[in-house]
């Protein structure tokens, strides 16, 4: 590497002669050994899923999630150290409790990235910290419905203007990523960790762009992903956590809340069923060339 | 004119005499939070077999006017409990602010909200003793209903001073006059509340709102009804007191104009 005996990368926020910051690049090296997470923004939610590789047989299955609920509405789950993502989360959660102390609702999802974008920037500047080794991706929901105002009481007069646009659509569904520089970006998929390459590959694929996609087969697909881009670490044994926030029509009213145990096992089930058939297809295909 | 920059542009001492600067003292104690402001009046409630029944009418008033006529005053705590407040409203939405805040923080842990309403009431009483301490009370009187830790059906009251009290049907403010000797005549000590249905539970309070809406002039034919069993916290917003009869009133004398 470049960087090993130049100095640049000795202390935080020191610019290296051509222009980069050390320090944050090997923050990003921790968050790329970390399981694979993903986001998908599908059209009527956000599905967030993680691969926990599993340390000890010690571990109780189920227990020490990964993934995080912020206010109601958001869902926030990282790669690398996982100490650093926790105080990311618990930064979240201040940010997002303030907001409503200031504007009595909840915290869109785009100002939430926002916010924790520039906390994490703030790292980079400082030689007495040093940068998150965390990438976070941020789901939410941002209600389509116009709520109340935290603590109201009553609605006023029926009749009058009230200055409302008739027909105006309003929130739905948002997906950051955000990395140790503090960069961050909206997506229709994220994905981050070891498996990221196969992961986005695989996210590509599914023309999110276009909307269409539903929450019910984004569960699936978010599970089927992390399966394949558990190929490249298959000695080591995993545990898929799943969450997701719907609008508030659907399984989840608008909250993020964790994929029920039936419905993961069901994708989990659907994933593994998926990458045999891969298998399958390519001990087809090296029969093919050898004949 | 003088060379006393702090005495220019001020009434001459000479010919109006020396300012009197008490008037201008800004230290002292703060009196404006001692008094409520807009004020909702009586909360019902009555245990039933098997859960809770919480009323309240739908009014905000400004002293004696009438000034709010669609203000929900039983605010529903996660899916657990909900809490009837009478009193100041401006104080009952910052409690309703606080206890959303609580609900958010509760729901990060893996098993949800677990605060159960005996959980929610001891604390609320907590809160009004502790802001009662610092002479700064938050105006309300309050009803909190839902069950306890063992399942069972929970209702207690709390008030601005933090006092707490307990019973199977309760009222605060008029309604505590009004409310209760109807509730004890329809519900004695002796009949245990298994023996109340839930229907009997919700005509009880439903003739309660109907009395104090006749006698208590802060008070308003449209209410409130929360009705918390097993299956559920069914709350109805938009209620209107049916079978009015104001015949009595021709017997009231001693008013305004009439002498006699």
């Amino acid at each position: 590497m470049t960087s090993i005996g130049t100095g640049y990368d000795l202390s935080n926020s020191v610019f290296s002669p051509d222009g980069r910051n050390f320090q944050v690049e090997y923050a990003v090296k921790a968050v790329e050994n970390g399981g694979t997470a993903v986001g998908i923004r599908c059209k009527d939610g956000v599905v967030l899923a993680v691969e926990k590789i599993i340390t000890s047989k010690l571990l109780k299955p189920g227990a020490n999630k990964r993934i995080a609920t912020v206010d109601r509405h958001v869902g926030i789950v990282s790669a690398g150290l996982v100490p650093d993502g926790r105080h990311f989360v618990s930064r979240a959660r201040d940010e997002a409790s303030s907001w409503r102390g200031v504007y009595k609702a909840p915290i869109p999802t785009n100002a939430l990235a926002n916010r924790l974008g520039g906390y994490v920037q703030a790292y980079t500047l400082y030689s007495s910290v040093r940068p998150f080794g965390v990438t976070a991706i941020v789901g939410g929901w941002d209600s389509e419905a116009e709520l109340a105002v935290d603590g109201q009481v009553g609605q006023g007069p029926n009749s009058g203007a009230g200055g409302k646009v008739e027909g105006a659509e309003a929130g739905g569904p948002g997906l950051y990523m955000i990395e140790p520089s503090g960069l961050y970006w909206g997506y229709y998929g994220a994905a981050t960790g070891k498996g990221r390459q196969a992961a986005k590959a695989e996210l590509e694929k599914l023309d999110l762009s276009s909307g269409n996609l539903s929450l019910a087969d984004g569960v699936k697909e978010a599970a089927r992903i992390i399966y394949v881009a558990h190929e490249d670490s298959k000695d080591k044994e995993f545990e898929l956590e799943m969450s997701w926030i719907s609008s508030l029509d659907g399984p989840t009213k608008g909250r993020h809340e964790e994929v029920p145990k039936e419905l993961r096992e069901e994708a989990e089930k659907a994933a593994k069923r998926a990458l045999e058939g891969d298998d399958d297809e390519e001990e087809e295909k090296g029969q093919a060339m050898e004949e | 004119m003088n060379h006393f920059p702090e005495a220019w542009g001020r009434p001459r001492d000479d010919v109006y005499g020396a300012y009197n600067p008490s008037y201008l003292q800004t230290t002292g104690p703060k009196a404006h939070t001692s008094s409520p402001a807009v004020t909702g009046t009586s909360v019902i409630g009555v245990k039933f077999n098997g859960g809770v029944a919480l009323a309240t009418d739908n009014l905000a008033s400004y002293g004696s006017l009438a000034r709010f006529s669609d203000v929900k005053r039983l605010r529903v705590f996660g899916d657990k409990a909900v809490v009837g407040f009478g009193g100041d409203v401006s104080d009952m939405q910052y409690i309703d602010r606080l206890l959303a805040s609580i609900d958010i923080r509760e729901n990060y842990s893996n098993h949800g909200n677990m605060l159960n309403a005996k959980n929610l009431h001891t604390y609320l009483a907590k809160v009004f003793y502790k802001r009662r301490s610092e002479f700064n009370p938050l105006w309300n009187h309050v009803l909190v209903a839902g069950y306890d830790g063992e399942g069972k059906p929970f209702l207690s009251s709390a008030d601005l001073l933090g006092t707490t009290f307990s019973a199977p049907h309760l009222a605060t403010g008029f309604g505590a006059h009004l409310a209760v000797p109807i509730l004890r005549r329809l519900f004695p000590d002796e009949k245990p509340i298994e023996e109340v249905t839930q229907e009997h539970a919700v005509d009880a309070l439903k003739q309660c709102l109907k009395v104090l809406f006749y006698r208590d002039a802060r008070s308003l034919d449209k209410y409130s009804i929360a009705v918390i069993t097993k299956d559920g916290i069914d709350l109805k917003e938009n209620e209107q007191i049916e079978g009015q009869s104001w015949a009595f009133a021709e017997r009231i004398k001693g008013y305004g104009a009439q002498t006699n």
